[in-house]
């Protein structure tokens, strides 16, 4: 592969409300055995690019410690490998990361030293399978300056928090508006993009001459008549994860059999960091209904139209309905959860009561686990 | 110099006979066990949880897929710049070449292998139980009493002593005698097929029984070491450990795991057992199945009922299906409206609709009634059932089977099918 990867995995979204407490929105549980990077890293890996970096800042710990071997995406090797790069003091710079643009900056030596003639940039917050190959091959065919992967969205809830493109008839992006308050199309910008190394390192130092920071505002917008800008439109499943109600909606989507079928076994599959965890184990009084659970469970209770992630337990006599639970939750006996996300590593006190009334609850619990 | 105090050496040649079909393509080492694990994992997992990092493994029958299952160790952290995981087939010389013959003859054709780490010690381990042990712990009690010699042993039932290789010790755990098999057992020490050698001595006693047919360490090594008058210790371990070699203790083993809280506990944070990852997604449950007493592997996929089973990862099961008392291992596919007791099911065998196993009376297998009479069925890996048969106990079917190899649809009680040399 021609290209090197780049993941920005640096930023926060309020709209993730006490989710995103924890961690950065790279590290967001998915589907039960994944967290949402691993689709951008297995996407790379699967399009054979052998160099990647990940940018991170914001709340990186559960980030890092998800990333603290490569092999899990095969990238634990001599030739090239997977990079890590966090706000940085230097005798020059002792900023944060004041924007995409600035972040890939504050690492120009990792574009500088590298060799392949393409870029592939890509959010962490995103759950899409793709093969870069084709991307790329269709921006070498547009002699395209920089190709923008783009969806329309059938439901434009929350379209201001995307950036909207216009297209003419051969693809070109003509309008670009970042997170508009009336959205004049419903054509989004999935954050990825193709550019030529040399020309993203151009672009990059004049941004940072003049003090600019954002690569959407200050490159894609500000150059999109002087530079071939295209659009290339993912038609398969695409979502981004940034808000309470997205993040559910696309772990719910998992029960769906098309969407198993799709990132479970149509190869190449996706991949994450392996946690030598037992096999889920199912005790008499448990029932299991159009559920996801994952490994190194134990359950005792009933369980309907849920995810449940990893080494989680469940008491007896609960009731979870509609609702997720993430990694290693333990539940007491006689819970009812319905319409619910209950936060990792929570502890739930036997015969509590949670139901999301008006949409998603998201219970946080700390209760003494070894007291109830 | 390379230095490491003390290596494994994991023998996992063996076919392990009495599993019938479950070893007929894979050595018993890599048969499935619990689900997602294969018997390896055990040993391997406890050499690295006692910080044995240098395993030599031994194999001889049928080794692809312990081959790939090992390949460089990484999920049990073997892969390292010194020592690591090697995996020890024979091979030709320029002498005499022979095929491993025996248990200590697989170690003595491996002398240069264990010379190139320099150790101090040698642990000998065989790649066929359940177990979860310290041998660093097992290492101290060695050092503390001046052995050349440990051999783990387990007390058993008196009444059971005489299945077992027998350790006659003293109060200070210093071994006096050795009974193999006893019909009058001195003591209920049963040994483990476990042994710390000092290199020297070990290395001594395999040159000078060199010459020795099918060497054994049971039956030639260890007598050897005692008559010389070596110090041979028997360590106790009052643990789980279990030999899975019978069709029977292999289906009792899997069904302990389910037990509420078995006494043979995987969820146990500090000593994991590691294994190879194929399948990482979660499992998932239709709005149809119903679920008590089981564990399940990643990516299975069940729609029908399972009770008390042990299912492995990538298995699907069909719509109305009923599964029962059984062990289904990875990748098997079974369809709609099956019913299934006590089945054993190898790896990637699809199954039809409508399939009934383990029906009826119990009658005493055709071809190998010490194998199979366990009112089990046993099915082979890859194996192909037809849509709408009737299966009996104490069956073994394995390859590809179609309608015609049942009679009306039915094979009845003590058959065995096996259709070998079939394309699969």
């Amino acid at each position: 592969m021609k290209a090197l990867g780049l993941i920005l995995a640096g930023g926060n979204n309020h709209r993730m409300k006490e989710l995103s407490q924890k961690r950065a929105i790279g590290a967001m549980p998915i589907a039960g055995s994944y967290r949402s990077i691993d689709f951008a890293l297995s996407n790379m890996s699967n399009s054979h690019i052998q160099k990647v970096g990940v940018i991170t800042q914001y709340n990186a710990g559960s980030l890092h410690t998800h990333l603290s071997s490569s092999k899990w995406w095969d990238f634990g090797r001599k030739q090239g490998g997977l990079f890590v790069f966090t706000p940085n003091m230097t005798p020059e710079n002792s900023n944060w990361f004041r924007g995409t643009a600035d972040a890939i900056y504050q690492n120009m030596n990792f574009l500088k030293s590298s060799h392949e003639p393409y870029v592939i940039i890509t959010s962490a917050d995103c759950v899409y399978k793709m093969d870069y190959n084709e991307l790329l091959e269709y921006h070498i065919d547009k002699k395209a300056d920089v190709t923008v992967v783009v969806k329309d969205m059938d439901n434009i809830r929350d379209v201001d928090r995307y950036g909207t493109v216009k297209m003419n008839e051969e693809s070109r992006i003509c309008e670009f508006e970042e997170k508009p308050v009336i959205a004049k199309s419903n054509t989004i910008s999935c954050g990825i993009y193709v550019i030529r190394r040399r020309l993203l390192i151009e672009l990059l130092e004049r941004c940072a001459e003049e003090d600019q920071y954002d690569f959407v505002k200050d490159v894609l917008i500000r150059y999109r008549d002087v530079k071939r800008i295209f659009g290339y439109k993912i038609k398969d499943y695409w979502r981004n994860i940034a808000s309470v109600e997205d993040y559910f909606e696309t772990n719910m989507d998992f029960l769906k059999p098309e969407v198993r079928e799709y990132f479970f076994h149509e190869y190449p599959t996706i991949y994450s960091k392996v946690d030598d965890l037992p096999p889920a184990k199912y005790n008499v009084g448990s029932g299991i209904k159009n559920s996801l659970v994952a490994s190194g469970c134990i359950v005792n209770g009933t369980i309907e139209d849920s995810i449940i992630f990893k080494k989680s337990y469940i008491g007896s006599n609960c009731y979870i309905k509609n609702s997720i639970i993430l990694n290693d939750v333990y539940i007491g006996d006689n819970v009812h959860i319905e319409n619910c996300i209950v936060e990792s590593r929570g502890t739930i006190a036997a015969n509590s009561y949670y139901k999301g009334e008006n949409g998603i609850n998201i219970v946080v619990e700390r209760n003494n686990r070894y007291m109830i | 110099m390379i230095k490491k105090e003390m290596i494994a050496m994991l023998l996992a040649g063996g076919q392990g006979s009495r599993l019938g079909v479950l070893t007929s393509k894979v050595a018993k080492p890599a048969v499935s066990f619990g689900g997602k694990y294969k018997i390896i994992d055990f040993p391997l997992s406890n050499c690295i949880n006692s910080g044995v990092d240098t395993v030599g493994v031994l194999t001889q029958y049928q080794p692809l897929r312990l081959n790939s299952h090992i390949g460089i160790g990484i999920p049990w952290d073997l892969d390292r710049n010194v020592g690591g995981v090697t995996v020890l087939p024979p091979y030709e010389k320029s002498g005499n070449s022979e095929w491993y013959t025996g248990t200590a003859n697989a170690i003595y054709q491996n002398i240069e292998y264990m010379e190139s780490y320099n150790p101090e010690y040698v642990l000998i381990l065989s790649g066929d139980h359940i177990y979860k042990m310290d041998y660093e712990v097992m290492l101290d009690f060695h050092k503390a009493n001046n052995a050349e010699v440990t051999i783990a042993v387990m007390p058993v039932p008196m009444e059971e002593a005489k299945r077992f290789g027998i350790v006659i010790a003293d109060e200070d755990k210093k071994i006096q005698d050795f009974e193999e098999k006893p019909e009058q057992p001195r003591s209920n020490l049963a040994s483990m097929g476990i042994y710390i050698f000092n290199w020297k001595t070990l290395k001594e006693s395999l040159y000078e029984l060199a010459n020795q047919s099918s060497l054994d360490f049971g039956k030639h090594v260890i007598p050897y070491c005692h008559s010389q008058g070596k110090p041979l210790y028997a360590y106790e371990f009052n643990g789980y450990w279990k030999d899975v070699g019978t069709l029977d203790s292999y289906w009792e083993a899997n069904m302990e795991l389910i037990d509420i809280v078995p006494e043979f506990n995987l969820y146990e944070e500090y000593w994991k057992i590691y294994t190879t990852s194929d399948s990482l997604p979660p499992q998932y449950f239709s709005s149809d199945s119903a679920v008590e007493r089981c564990i399940v592997g990643e990516g299975s996929e069940i729609c029908g009922e399972i009770y008390n089973s042990v299912i492995g990862c990538d298995v699907k099961i069909g719509k109305g299906s009923v599964v029962r008392d059984s062990i289904i291992m990875n990748g098997v596919v079974i369809g709609e409206n099956c019913e299934l007791n006590k089945t054993i099911i190898a790896e990637q065998v699809q199954i039809g609709d409508e399939v009934k196993a383990g029906i009826g009376e119990a009658a005493d297998n055709e071809t190998a009634p010490h194998i199979y009479n366990y009112d089990l069925v046993t099915i082979g890996e890859k194996s192909v059932i037809p849509a709408q048969v009737t299966i009996g106990k104490n069956v073994c079917i394995f390859g590809c089977t179609t309608l015609e190899d049942y009679e009306e649809r039915n094979l009845p009680s003590g058959k065995t099918l096996i259709k070998a040399g079939d394309k699969q």
